[in-house]
């Protein structure tokens, strides 16, 4: 029984500048797991580094059993791991539809792509209706359900997000995480990053305490909620 | 007055079909800086190969002019690719300065080994077309179908960047290249693609020119500063934008030319695009869209 996802003491960071600091955790087929921690931590760099926009320094990742070492940036996606990105970064002055698209750019995704934007549609009918709008003038909420809709066009098997509820509004938020478990019902593995803790710990499994580069704690949700250590940190009272 | 009219519409229709011809080569140079964010400034150098081509392959083996056209197109879409491996590829993380000096280098390289290659004398494939005729208008037909031609294949690129993977694609990368890998887009492979069209439209912009103008190691020089003058006046990177420019210049020149003398015509363009640069530096329509 191996993971899905699975890290093993992974180093990383910025040409001399070390951002993750031999980093092992794991995601196993089916599971939502979540890494929390505070700004400047490292959560970000360790999503680009599973996605391969940054190489790692030492360690390995391997996903379904297979190293990534080898693989190319561009090829993750084809492996199923998808990657919504912080700051959603949508193509501004492409249409909703065409973000959608460019989701789907894979070979193996576009003969499926017809069926999966009415997936898409079907999970965000805003996004039907704002389909010709440049993706660059919709609100900040409206651009996370477009770019979680393009992550979703390759019909991934594992879905990165990083830091989804960042920026929205509150009510906006509490919509980001009933949509995770909307997404979490439909079969989709998920590994998500967040520091609106007390929110992702409702919604995930287990989850990752990182800080400064290193992972200080693990857990299940609901031991992690539980924990001292968490809750004057992270929670608040 | 009735006379004066009518060679006055002439005029402007010339124009018109100069603005055609002339949008097509800032297309092509839009693309590759849209995506590449690298000038090509050795741009019109590699239509002056095309030209080469054509002519040799017409006069000298003796080739069908449309089989010419074809294979012009197609060597200068290789040298376009080849342009990017050997030339710019490696600078692309440098200095935009420096990716200028490489790119200018190319022009002056490129004008030099024609000269060696070719000689420096004029040469006219020799083809010549009817002029169409209304009443007192007389429009070449080399003009005429040039103008034609580059509609079609500006059309034909538009519907490929609206319609196909690839082209959304390549309207994607300027807006945000680090996250192409995410989407499951190589930037690399873009790159070499877009060089591959943008080499294709030097080609067929070549195949344009050749009926029209004589070949000669500088030919380039009589295009390539007003194509990219064209590219900056419509915001630099930005197609619609380089598009219209093509019209606005093609027309200060026409007309100037009309009222005064040719030279006249281009130095009413410049002038403009000086006035430009200062009301609107960013060009008409702003930068890459
Ligand atoms: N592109 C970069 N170049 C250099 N340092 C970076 C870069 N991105 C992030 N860092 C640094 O790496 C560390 C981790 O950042 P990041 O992964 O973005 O943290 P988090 O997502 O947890 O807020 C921080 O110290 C940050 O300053
Ligand atoms: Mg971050």
């Amino acid at each position: 029984m191996s993971a899905m996802l699975e890290l093993k003491n992974v180093s990383a960071g910025y040409g001399t500048f070390q951002a993750l600091f031999d980093v092992t955790l794991s995601v196993n087929a089916g599971e939502a797991v979540a890494v929390i921690g505070p700004n400047g931590a490292g959560k970000t760099t360790l999503l680009r580094a599973i996605s391969k926009l940054i190489n790692v320094k030492s360690g390995d990742i391997a996903f379904e059993g297979r190293s990534l070492a080898t693989v190319e940036p561009h090829r993750i996606i084809e492996l199923g791991l998808s990657q919504v990105p912080e700051h959603r970064r949508l193509f501004p002055r492409l249409t909703v539809e065409e973000n959608l698209r460019m989701g789907a750019y894979m070979e193996a995704a576009r003969p499926k792509f017809a069926q999966r934007l009415e997936m898409v549609y079907a999970l965000f009918p805003r996004m039907k209706e704002r389909r010709h709008q440049m993706a660059g003038t919709m609100s900040g909420g409206e651009q996370q359900m477009c770019a979680i809709g393009r992550a979703l066009m390759s019909g991934p098997k594992l879905l990165l997000l990083d830091e989804p509820s960042a920026g929205l509004a509150p009510v906006i938020v509490q919509s980001i995480f009933d949509l995770m478990r909307k997404i979490r019902a439909e079969g989709y593995t998920v590994m998500i990053v967040e520091q609106n803790v007390r929110q992702v710990l409702k919604v995930v499994d287990r989850a990752y305490l990182l800080e400064v580069g290193r992972i200080k704690a693990s857990g299940s949700a609901a031991e992690l909620l539980a924990s001292d250590e968490i809750q004057k940190a992270y929670v608040g009272l | 007055m009735e006379i004066f009219d009518i060679f006055l519409l002439e005029t402007v229709l010339n124009g018109v079909l100069f603005g055609g011809v002339l949008a097509l080569l800032a297309l092509g140079l839009n693309l590759i800086f849209g995506v590449i964010d690298v000038v090509w400034i050795c741009y019109a150098e590699l239509m002056m190969i095309g030209m080469y081509t054509v002519f040799y392959l017409t006069k000298t083996f003796g080739w069908n002019l449309f089989a010419a056209f074809a294979a012009a197109i197609v060597i200068v879409s290789v040298l376009g690719v080849l342009l990017h491996v050997l030339v710019i590829r490696p600078v692309l993380d440098s200095e935009p300065i420096n990716q200028l000096l490489v790119t200018g280098g190319m022009l002056t390289f490129m004008q030099a080994a024609a000269t060696l290659a070719f000689g420096i004398e004029f040469r006219n494939v020799g083809v010549s077309m009817p002029s169409l005729v209304l009443g007192e208008i007389s429009l070449p037909w080399s003009r005429i179908s040039a103008a034609l031609t580059a509609l079609v294949a500006m059309v034909l690129l538009w519907l490929f960047l609206k319609k196909t993977y690839l082209g959304t694609a390549i309207r994607a990368i300027s807006q945000d290249r680090g996250i192409m890998p995410l989407v499951g887009v190589s930037p690399a492979r873009i790159y070499l693609t877009t060089s591959a069209i943008g080499g294709a439209l030097a080609g067929l912009g070549a195949c344009l020119l050749v009926l029209q103008y004589d070949v000669h190691p500088a030919i380039g020089l009589s295009f390539g500063p007003l194509t990219f003058m064209v590219c900056v006046l419509g915001g630099l990177g930005n197609m619609l934008g380089g598009f219209i420019a093509a019209f606005i210049f093609a027309q200060l020149i026409s007309i100037g030319g009309f009222y005064f003398h040719i030279e006249w015509g281009y130095v009413m363009a410049f002038a403009f695009f000086i006035v430009m640069m200062f009301v609107r530096p960013q060009g008409i329509l702003g930068g890459k869209s």
